[in-house]
């Protein structure tokens, strides 16, 4: 660690302030405060998280459930639950605070401290991860109130918020990077428009036994698929550890590539060592 | 020599075509209040923002504090402070969170961090604002925000990026009286400004940098002397075609500047030559609209550097 004195004989300094790079973890709490600080001041965020999918999942029972349960084994508000947590924590980020940092010249002033870059990227997250938890634990409660169930139980429960969290998460990676990229507040908030072809080609609305053609194929490719059922499993099947895997491989496989995005695009914002 | 806290050396910022710095040398000594004048565009910016370690020069080097801005980026950062342009700040903050941030960032932590923090809201001055969301803060107040945080680990270099630029006159004698503070007790302080008359009360020395070069530097006396004891102003009514060549051979001239329709005449002794200026002026048949005697301004020094001024960049 680099420890320098900033002691100057000729009087400023004279106070022997001790300056320093605080540390990796300092540096990352010192960051998450102050995004949980202004995610706290800006209750409203939780408006339009909550209300879509409360709006899209009382829209889709209403009008899917009698179709959808002609599909032998399926109880359509059980598996609608998935699909409500993720209209729920995707697209969720400070990446909205971050932009406002670039734009108005504040993420210079803290990169002329000697903060790890890396910590004012993590230290967003953080609160991220805060609030992707928390906004997944209101819709799961929801789904009690309907009457849904875990047959995988209370570890069932833990698991399901833990994978919908990751995935929270790792489309967070997205909208960083927009910002990093372009600086651009109406660009960070197009980044949102990704969310769809990820959603809605998908087995988001129907099982993929009765889907057709060219959207079950696609369908198969889409990672969120493999989320949904991995959820879904944890709901209604039990511990089918292919489907389970398969939800947390595929949170895993979209944050490694949009993490990667964002460290990249940070890197390249950012002048200097780390 | 002294000793040298800033050296730049060659130092040249491209941006795609753009040139913002061209081959710029300059050297600050410790404890001197180096004034950076220049009007909007000519590199001031980017050369502030090179030495803070915001950003990578394309060619040449620059040392802050003995230290490389590339190689050695974070302990140059541990010895500089930073007030930018537009007192950047997160407006979702309080004063006190912003302040204990950047006090935390730096490895305060405890009595020291206490210390400080009383030391600088005493600094800021902002009462029970301290407690408001920087949002609610007036351009001044978020400008001595500003100017604290760049201070709260006690910098003995200090940069800052047009400190008063925007703000009314009462803030703007605030942050003079600051920067003649830190001077007191011994920072270095690189100002970058636009204003003459900042760059003239509150600088030991002065580099004017004009199209990402340093045209003239030195103290602000002595390149006002440069340009001459007393300048006689003429502002011409007509067609100022001739004016320069009428005056140009009377005794006394020392130089003759013509831009737009205003003359300006540096000479030892102006009273002496107000008289055959106008005289001059009305043989040739030019008209005359006023005719002052005064002592050169950095703006004169900079019409000479230059061939253009700089005043209408300062104008507010």
């Amino acid at each position: 660690m680099t420890t320098t004195t900033v002691t100057d004989a000729a009087g400023a300094g004279a106070a022997g302030v001790l300056a320093r790079p605080s540390g990796f973890a300092a540096d990352v709490a010192t960051i998450a405060r102050r995004a949980l600080r202004s995610l706290l001041r800006e209750p409203e965020f939780l408006g339009p998280a909550l209300f879509f999918p409360l709006f899209f999942y009382v829209i889709n029972i209403g009008s899917l459930q009698k179709v959808a349960e002609q599909v032998p084994g399926v109880d359509y508000k059980a598996f609608e639950v998935p699909v409500a947590i993720i209209f729920a924590v995707t697209g969720v980020s400070r990446a909205s605070v971050l932009v406002l940092d670039v734009q108005r010249g504040y993420l210079d002033k803290l990169l002329v401290t000697p903060v790890r870059r890396t910590a004012l990227l993590l230290g967003m997250m953080v609160a991220d991860i805060v609030l992707v938890f928390f906004l997944s634990v209101l819709v799961v409660c929801m789904g009690f109130i309907v009457g849904v169930r875990f047959q995988t139980g209370p570890l069932g429960l833990l698991l399901f918020l833990a994978i919908s969290s990751m995935w929270g998460m790792a489309f967070t990676g997205i909208p960083y990077t927009v910002a990093l990229r372009t600086g651009n507040p109406a660009a960070v908030n197009s980044s949102f428009l990704l969310f769809f072809p990820f959603l809605f080609f998908t087995s988001a609305f129907v099982p993929r036994s009765a889907m057709t053609g060219w959207l079950g194929a696609i369908a198969g490719w889409n990672p969120v698929t493999y989320l949904l059922d991995g959820l879904r499993a944890l709901i209604s099947t039990g511990w089918d550890w292919g489907a389970i895997g398969g939800a947390a491989a595929a949170a895993a496989g979209i944050s490694v590539v949009t993490f990667w995005m964002a460290f990249a695009a940070l890197r390249s914002r950012v002048n200097g060592p780390d | 020599m002294g000793d040298h806290v800033i050296e730049i050396d060659g130092l040249v910022r491209r941006f795609g075509d753009v040139v913002a710095v061209d081959g710029l040398n300059l050297a600050v000594e410790r404890g001197e209040v180096y004034g950076f004048l220049g009007p909007n565009g000519a590199g001031k910016s980017t050369t502030v923002r090179v030495l803070t370690t915001l950003l990578s020069p394309t060619a040449g080097t620059a040392r802050v504090g003995g230290l490389d801005v590339v190689a050695d980026a974070v302990k140059v950062r541990l010895r500089i402070g930073l007030a930018l342009q537009e007192a950047s700040l997160d407006e979702k903050q309080t004063g006190r969170e912003i302040l204990d941030l950047q006090a935390r960032l730096y490895g305060l932590r405890g009595e020291s961090l206490r210390r400080r923090l009383a030391d600088v809201m005493a600094l800021a001055d902002l009462g029970d604002a301290i407690d408001r969301l920087v949002g609610t803060y007036s351009g001044g107040m978020r400008r001595r925000l500003d100017l604290a945080a760049a201070l709260v680990h006690d910098p003995d270099i200090l940069f800052l990026d047009e400190p008063t630029t925007g703000l009314d006159p009462v803030s703007r004698t605030a942050v003079w009286g600051e920067v003649q503070r830190l001077r007191g007790r011994g920072a270095t302080v690189f100002l970058t400004t636009q204003y003459l008359e900042e760059a003239d009360v509150l600088s030991d020395r002065v580099g004017i940098i004009d199209d990402g070069k340093l045209v003239v530097e030195g103290p602000p006396a002595e390149l006002k002397h440069r340009v001459g004891r007393d300048l006689v102003v003429v502002e011409l009514g007509g067609d100022p075609a001739g004016a320069a060549e009428a005056v140009s051979g009377l005794p006394g001239v020392d130089d003759v500047r013509l831009t737009d329709h205003s003359l300006v005449v540096a000479t030892a002794n102006g009273a002496s030559l107000v008289g055959p200026v106008a005289v001059r002026l009305a043989e040739k048949g030019l008209e005359t609209a006023s005719l002052t005697v005064r002592t050169p301004t950095l703006d004169d020094v900079f019409l000479e550097a230059t061939g253009h001024r700089l005043r209408g960049e300062e104008e507010r």
